[in-house]
């Protein structure tokens, strides 16, 4: 280093990087603490509201989920001001409806993205990628407003929970073409060589090698997008509005759902029965999401060998 | 089961761009075959034209013959796939499939291409493991990842899978170059047997190399940046290294290349 000081002797003293050997500069220090601090920080800002959420729905709510009624009863013949019953109704409608709009999206979804990043070419690959992005910001209440004028102004059909499932598609197909495409550029194109050289046709390679490597990637995208149809609202309130029974078929009528639920109680949160209730309702939600999640964790974790 | 290659007047473009031009050659069964010259000279995107490999970039197309013995590889009722089952390919990094397990990665030629039978597929998996001298390294944990073996490895497993599906040629585009010196050795000892199975060809940037393994050398070069590669000249090995006819050849070798 100290040679470098003698034989830069045309170089300007400001242009010098320092010599380095020395201690840490102090302003390079305080800098960097000043930097850990910034994220630290912005961390714990990100955490408030979602620990506060947890807590205030669990505190409030929670207890519910501990009696076996919550999971196996419905609120049919259940006031507001009575207590008991159980949200199964809500439960199973949410679970019918996400697995209804997974079946129809994930198909959609992952075949449209396979399309984009193994075939797709030129203009119309443009085209397609843009209208995904263009479908991507929908809101849902519009995504709702088109389904029911599609569904039941245009072809007559009445309102129903599928109808909610078409709306929900429109929302999750973009999250899954999305997250799909981003894991399947991940893929080495080695891999895809690697398999050509075998003779390997091209659709094998993609449904056997490329596929199956980017399977996990897949699946938390697939979540994610369920994640967020399963707390979808305007849908479900404008196509099928809540049912306080067990109801299980997709094409006739009412159906209750979990967001649903908290929707009809939430205009009488004095009363304490109806309010736990609600709160409760939040509370499976979100364990239903995070169910899923750690379910979606251990399939793909099944699916690597490194076991 | 060793088959000729006959290469005559070959162009090789990307898109627009003529990559390689001009290119006649003979590959003999049954030997090793040496491609050398400098980077982006297209000695690799001319092996790629030999297992019809280069048409997977897009754009990638040839003029010209390529015959197998007295098969058209370009001819218009010749499907590429079979053409990769005919001629297999080992790359320059090792790339087993990360999603399979040991055995899965040397089968996989033929399991995806609808050979089911267990029995078969584990006789094929030890044969191939053997013929790439592999086979002791890893038989006690065939169900285990082929990512995670060592890089000489995994080159070795690559090559167990090539040869896996039977090839007639064997091409290597820069097999060892990922690869320390044990490693190196370990495939040059393997290329040298292969040879008596299948018709070698193989891309290397190390004359060494080029000058151990290889029966025949073929010495590619390029004018200038940008301006097709092409074929300077072909030989026996011996002659290129020791004696060779052109002075850029020469040049090459010697070091005082640019």
């Amino acid at each position: 280093m100290s040679t470098l000081d003698t034989t830069s002797g045309s170089v300007p003293q400001t242009a010098r990087l320092t010599s380095g050997l020395g201690p840490k500069s102090s302003s390079r220090a305080i800098k960097d603490r000043a930097a850990t601090v910034v994220m630290w920080l912005a961390f714990l800002i990100a955490m408030v509201p979602l620990v506060w959420i947890l807590a205030t729905v669990v505190m409030k709510g929670g207890s519910l989920l501990l009696h076996a009624d919550w999971w196996t009863h419905s609120q049919q013949g259940i006031t507001n001001r009575e207590e008991g019953g159980g949200a199964a109704h809500a439960i199973q409608g949410t679970l019918i409806q996400a697995a209804m709009t997974a079946l129809i999206a994930v198909p959609i979804g992952v075949l449209t993205a396979v399309y984009l990043v193994e075939y797709g070419g030129g203009r119309f690959k443009r085209v397609v990628s843009f209208m995904v992005d263009i479908l991507t910001g929908v809101p849902s209440i519009v995504a709702a407003l088109f389904v029911y004028a599609v569904w039941i102004t245009t072809l007559g059909f009445d309102r129903m929970a599928f109808a909610v499932c078409l709306a929900l598609v429109l929302l999750m197909v973009p999250v899954v073409v999305r997250s799909t495409e981003e894991m399947l550029k991940l893929v080495p194109n080695e891999l895809r060589e690697a398999s050509y050289a075998l003779g390997v046709p091209k659709w094998k390679t993609i449904t056997k090698v490329v596929l199956p490597t980017a399977f996990s990637g897949i699946v938390t995208g697939v979540l994610l997008g369920l994640a967020r149809v399963m707390g979808e609202t305007a849908p479900l309130l404008i196509l099928a509005p809540y049912f306080r029974s067990i109801s299980t078929n997709l094409f006739d009528g009412l159906m209750g759902t979990l967001p649903t639920m908290i929707n009809a109680g939430r205009d009488n949160m004095a009363i304490e029965a109806n309010s736990e209730r609600v709160w409760a309702s939040a509370c499976t939600l979100i364990v239903l999401i995070l169910v899923l999640n750690l379910l979606g964790r251990l399939i793909s974790r099944f699916n690597k060998l490194d076991r | 089961m060793a088959k000729r290659i006959d290469v005559s007047d070959l162009n090789v473009y990307y898109g627009d761009f003529k990559a390689v031009e001009g290119v006649s050659m003979t590959v003999e069964p049954r030997s090793v075959t040496a491609f050398i010259g400098p980077s982006g000279c297209g000695k690799s995107t001319f092996l790629r034209t030999l297992n019809r490999m280069h048409e997977v970039i897009p754009g990638g197309r040839v003029e010209g013959k390529v015959m197998l013995d007295d098969q058209d590889l370009y001819a218009a009722d010749v499907d590429p796939v079979g053409v990769r089952r005919t001629v297999g390919m080992v790359f320059q990094r090792p790339n087993p499939f990360p999603t399979m397990s040991i055995r899965d990665n040397v089968v996989a030629g033929l399991r995806l291409n609808g050979v089911k039978s267990k029995k078969a597929l584990d006789e094929v998996a030890e044969k191939s493991l053997r013929g790439a001298n592999l086979w002791n390294e890893v038989k006690d944990r065939l169900d285990k990842p082929g990512a995670g073996l060592s890089g000489g490895q995994q080159q070795r497993l690559c090559i167990a899978r090539a040869i896996a599906v039977e090839p007639q040629v064997l091409l290597m585009d820069e097999p060892c170059s990922a690869l320390d010196p044990i490693s190196t050795l370990a495939i040059e000892d393997l290329i040298n047997q292969l040879k008596e199975t299948y018709t070698i060809v193989i891309v290397t940037h190390n004359m060494q190399q080029a000058a151990r393994v290889s029966d025949r050398t073929a010495f590619f070069n390029l004018a200038e940046t940008g301006k097709p590669g092409r074929l300077i000249e072909m030989d026996d090995t011996a002659t290129i290294f020791n004696n060779p006819n052109e002075k850029a050849t020469e040049d090459y070798i010697s070091g005082r290349f640019g």
